[in-house]
């Protein structure tokens, strides 16, 4: 019995200690969780990446093309422009915009033909000239990344020219490949790429637009697209097609004179062709890849330029996986740049020229992480584990205030993180346009000319832009006078560049500024069209406008709302049609929208690339063309003609300002478009991150930036060390959640029926 | 069993063509070849030539339906709901409208889903379950009040509130782990540990409640009394028996979502980061890339049918006296 009882006394004490054990276990849990929090627990990259001259940026938009024939958008640029290498790039520094040499020894400089081939003088009257012809010379010794495609065997031959399905077995990415090579840049690898812009299998955007530049460009597009038919025809087996080899196909404006120099021919006189050689569609692209990417099994694996891009750029891509991350190293065959010593006024007192001479690429290695949301993006941003970022409407008052004469300062806690502000104005135009071919707001076969631009006139003054700016935009825009924003060549300041028709300017030439008329201005300028009070003066019927939008997106009611109450301000009425894009589109193409909303970022920084979008042959509903207001104007197609040939320098260059002062006029007076804004970018950069300048057009600015490591892992390890008390609150939570039940439940098991 | 599930198999066929048909219709009603053809070329430059061309390149020219210019059964066959539609039943699901091979996308994306979607269903599951059964045995208690009002608290919650705060209080205050991203290795943990988290939490309200009203239920009946006259404790009663008499209401929820994991989850995936197939879904509604959406759309009602097999075979698991007729 004793025994019995020591027994029971001991199980009793052992089934006390199980939940004690339990408890202890689950502290010992706590405390080891706890002690493995160490700093930066919240880093988001791999630990042995700490310490590396590494930039993590982050990507919102996953890249749809890689390839330089088809690559247009700037999620791509950020890519693309560091891989490949166009003739042609801008000088990072200078303003406005200055071409400089990127492969090429020289910018080239055209010289002009009459149409019996004959040379004409540079200053060859534009209409007399047949072709100008451009001569590319490659700086000899240029190299092309690691790539496979260049690997070759002791004969010399290519490794992997004979790739099929079989041999492919194990093969997923570039790097799977054992082999790999390099070769030196030449001028058929540049003629290769042109003609790709013709290729019938890849959709270059550029494709109308050069074909109707270059010499044979179009002819090469026909005869190609019948080679690809033949194909088809022979191969009755589906799969991957044939390989197109180009260069079994001529193409008459394009010459090759030696290994290091090419010609391009292109028709008439087009100086803007200088800008377009700066862009990745004139990239170079080996045939030898083009081959590499078309063999069998290749394309299944997603194992295409597209997808794994090939340069001599000062960076490669190493990792592509546009779903989470895509890292770009630093080339090893770069061929060696210098960081510029001169720039523009107060870049020195920046600290931008303080890398001068340096060897560039000065940053090893890119990370860039996926983001699809902006609330992520900011936070890692502050944590420190962005080196840059925008700046998102929902935390714009976090990070930048306005002070009372409107310019941007940082937050105090900004200031406090040493964070930068940049800023600048982009080359981009915001407008409202009016389709022309609309009975009321363009007049015709309706209410005539002068009625219809008398009311634009009248809107144009009624929208207040400045209060758009200010409540919408965070102040992030300046009011656009014309098409032109600042930048670009024969952008007005001052009182000479205000639009007159919306603007007065108040003060003195040098201290004044522009003042938005006042909206008696506006309702004088309706009543004169014949809408007194915003309705008809013969049939008191009131004015009804009618705004085709695409719609949704947060804030965009209230948009539309402070919209409609600027139109009552004249007692107009404004219906908003909302609609899916793809039916704004549709609208836009067959001219059945009177007014729309629309925008237009750069290709180049000329304003050819502007005022194109208002040139009577572009008509959308006529040529389907860029012009979505359908915008005629003789005067001003004569003026575009005379003024897109011309150059910026010398006697050209003030006849140039005054047609361009001439055709901005033209614009203001007849009205086809509202003046809305010009969007200003605002970039955070954090204290490590130097040699940031804001460019638009000049995309490959990564091998200009550089960081200061050890700067980024001291402010990291102080930002980012772990509040661990909410864990150990959690715990103790929990517990008291536990304890009832616990309680209640023993007391239940324990209790007799009647308790 | 065979019988019964080839049978099963066989019914699916018209389904999936029936719902390949509906999405096919849906797509084509809202977006035209051209509006794709815009879309994937961008707004700037564009020509009709170029349309065409990228048409003509995908198959995209043919009719939609009937094609009456071709011979044969062509008429049928030669058209963009036939060439895009059929080969799914084989496997095949073609290249996405930027030219990338679809069925690759999806394989490499599964990875990732699942990371997050099955500990988040695992352990949602063991969660829920465990405190509805809490709540059924405090049942008419002040415990089993404030229990359901927080379920109720808890479900009338956003789920977008859940993940937003939780990475403002975990990852951006408190600096626990990372606030977004994801990892392949070992590295995984800490990316997938939050997502996981807010995951079973934001499902407790809703799951919980329901489960406690299927345990009330069953806690009523005769053979529950049994089990107690019998001297058995409220654990064993509630745990062997309660819960495998339960189990058909909650394996009709729960075993048809199963397949679906594969999915990923919109939401989550967007805002942690995940490179899963519920952001590859939501991107390819955003680009309009109809290969994809189809892709998606088909695997989603192949895996449910699989899922509403399996609900059925759990049945004859739980409950002896079901049988496959």
């Amino acid at each position: 019995m004793p025994c019995a009882q020591n027994h029971g006394t001991s199980g009793g004490t052992r089934a006390k200690l199980r939940p004690m054990f339990g408890f202890r276990l689950a502290f010992l849990s706590l405390f080891v969780l706890l002690a493995a929090c160490s700093s930066e627990q919240n880093d988001p990259y791999p630990a042995r990446e700490r310490g590396q001259n590494i930039l993590y940026s982050a990507f919102t938009d996953r890249p749809k093309h890689l390839d330089p024939v088809q690559s247009y958008s700037e999620d791509e640029h950020t890519f693309t422009a560091q891989i490949y290498e166009p003739p042609l790039q801008y000088h990072y520094l200078k303003r406005p915009y200055t071409l400089i040499p990127a492969t090429a020894e020289a910018v080239p400089v055209a010289r002009y033909y009459d149409a019996s081939g004959r040379e004409m003088p540079g200053d060859a009257e534009a209409g007399a000239i047949a072709y100008s012809v451009y001569e590319i010379r490659l700086r000899p010794g240029i190299r092309y990344q690691p790539h496979p495609a260049f690997a070759l065997d002791a004969a010399g031959q290519p490794v992997y020219a004979d790739l099929d399905r079989n041999r492919l077995r194990g093969i997923d990415r570039i790097a799977d490949f054992t082999h790999s090579g390099t070769r030196e840049l030449v001028a058929d690898d540049y003629i290769y790429e042109i003609k790709r812009l013709a290729h019938p299998r890849v959709h270059s955007p550029i494709f109308s637009t050069m074909s109707a530049r270059i010499v044979g460009l179009k002819e090469l597009a026909e005869a190609l697209q019948g080679e690809v038919k033949a194909q088809a025809a022979a191969s009755a087996q589906p799969g991957t097609p044939p390989w197109l080899d180009l260069d079994r196909f001529a193409l008459d404006g394009v010459q090759r004179v030696d290994r290091h120099t090419f010609r391009i021919k292109v028709y008439g006189k087009y100086p803007q062709f200088l800008y377009w050689l700066a862009m990745p569609f004139f990239a170079p692209v080996p045939r030898e890849v083009d081959r590499f990417y078309a063999q069998p099994g290749m394309a299944e694996k997603n194992l295409t330029l597209d997808w794994y891009p090939v340069g001599t750029g000062p960076y490669m891509l190493t990792e592509n996986n546009p779903n989470s991350r895509m890292v770009l190293e630093r080339n090893p065959n770069f061929h060696g740049e210098a960081y510029p010593c001169a720039g523009e006024a107060g870049d020195r007192d920046a600290g931008l020229l303080a890398d001068c001479g340096k060897p560039l690429p000065l940053i090893d290695k890119a990370v860039f992480s996926r983001e699809k949301e902006s609330i992520p993006y900011w936070n890692k941003f502050l944590q420190g584990y962005y080196d840059a970022s925008g700046i998102s409407s929902d935390s714009f008052d976090q990070a930048v205030r306005l002070n009372v004469g409107g310019d941007a300062q940082l937050s105090d806690e900004m200031r406090a993180k040493g964070i930068r502000l940049l800023t600048s104005v982009r080359a981009s135009t915001f407008y409202m346009g009016f389709n022309m071919l609309d009975p009321i707001v363009g007049g015709k076969d309706g209410v005539g000319a002068e009625r219809s631009k008398k009311l634009r006139q009248a809107l144009s003054i009624a929208i207040d832009q400045e209060e758009f700016i200010s409540i919408f935009m965070n102040g992030r825009g300046i009011p656009a006078m014309s098409p032109l924003p600042p930048g670009i060549f024969g952008y007005g300041e001052g009182e000479a560049g205000i639009n007159p028709v919306v603007y007065d300017w108040e003060g003195d030439k040098s201290t004044g500024k522009a003042r938005r008329k006042p909206i008696e201005a506006a309702k004088k300028l309706l009543a004169e069209a014949g809408w007194p009070d915003g309705r008809d003066q013969k049939t008191g019927e009131p004015l009804v406008v009618y705004l085709d939008t695409t719609g949704g997106g947060m804030g965009e009611k209230s948009r539309l709302d402070w919209l409609t109450r600027q139109f009552a301000k004249l007692d107009v009425q404004l219906v908003v049609r909302a609609t899916d894009f793809n039916r704004f589109q549709e609208k836009i193409r067959k001219g059945a929208v009177q007014l729309y909303y629309l925008g237009w970022n750069a290709d180049y920084p000329d304003p050819e690339n502007f005022f194109f979008l208002l040139l009577g042959s572009e008509g959308k509903v006529a040529t389907a063309g860029e012009n979505a207001s359908n915008y005629v104007n003789p005067e001003f197609d004569r003026l575009f003609a005379e003024m897109k040939n011309m150059e910026n320098e010398g006697e050209n260059g003030a006849r140039r300002a005054a047609i361009i002062a001439r055709m901005n006029r033209i614009l203001q007076e007849d009205a086809p478009w509202i003046f809305c804004f010009y969007p200003k970018s605002y970039t955070l950069g954090h204290a490590w991150l130097h040699n940031r300048k804001p460019t638009d057009v000049g995309n490959n600015i990564l091998k200009y930036q550089r960081i200061d490591v050890a700067e980024r892992e001291k402010r990291r390890r102080e930002w980012n060390d772990p509040v661990l008390w909410p864990l150990a609150a959690g715990a103790v939570l929990l517990l008291l959640l536990v304890l009832p039940a616990f309680i209640g439940y023993r007391r239940r098991e324990r209790g007799t029926a009647r308790s | 069993m065979l019988a019964y599930l080839l049978r099963r198999l066989i019914y699916a066929i018209p389904i999936l063509i029936g719902v390949n048909l509906i999405t096919f219709a849906l797509f084509f009603v809202v977006n035209t070849p051209d509006d794709m053809a815009r879309m994937q070329l961008g707004v700037k430059r564009v020509t009709p030539e170029a349309i065409a061309k990228w048409k003509a390149a995908r198959g995209y020219d043919k009719p939609l339906f009937v094609n009456a210019e071709a011979p044969g059964i062509g008429v049928l066959t030669d058209t963009v709901f036939f060439t895009k539609s059929a080969r799914m039943f084989v496997g095949d699901f073609g290249r996405a409208e930027d030219g990338r091979d679809i069925a690759r996308e999806i394989t490499s994306r599964m990875g990732p889903s699942l990371a997050i979607a099955l500990p988040t269903f695992v352990l949602g599951l063991f969660v829920t379950v465990s405190f509805a059964l809490l709540l059924a045995f405090f049942r008419a208690s002040t415990l089993d009040f404030w229990g359901v009002v927080l379920c109720v608290a808890m479900m009338s919650i956003s789920g977008l509130f859940y993940i937003i705060g939780g990475q403002y209080l975990i990852s951006k205050l408190w600096r626990l782990v990372p606030i977004s991203g994801f990892s392949a290795g070992l590295d995984a943990w800490k990316f997938v540990i939050l997502p996981v988290l807010i995951g079973v939490v934001s499902g407790i309200g809703s799951s919980a409640r329901w489960y406690r009203t299927i345990f009330l239920e069953e806690i009523g009946k005769d053979y529950v009394r049994t089990a107690r006259a019998k001297g058995l404790s409220e654990i064993t009663v509630l745990f062997r028996h309660v819960l495998r008499n339960a189990m058909i209401p909650i394996l009709t929820g729960v075993v048809v979502v199963i397949p679906l994991l594969f999915m990923g989850s919109l939401l989550t995936e967007s805002f942690f980061g995940i490179p899963g197939l519920g952001s590859y879904t939501i991107d390819a509604i955003g680009a309009q890339d109809f290969a994809v959406v189809r892709a998606m759309v088909f695997i989603g009602s192949v895996l449910y049918i699989v899922g509403l097999i399996l609900t059925d075979i759990s049945y004859t698991f739980v409950d002896p006296r079901v049988r496959f007729e």
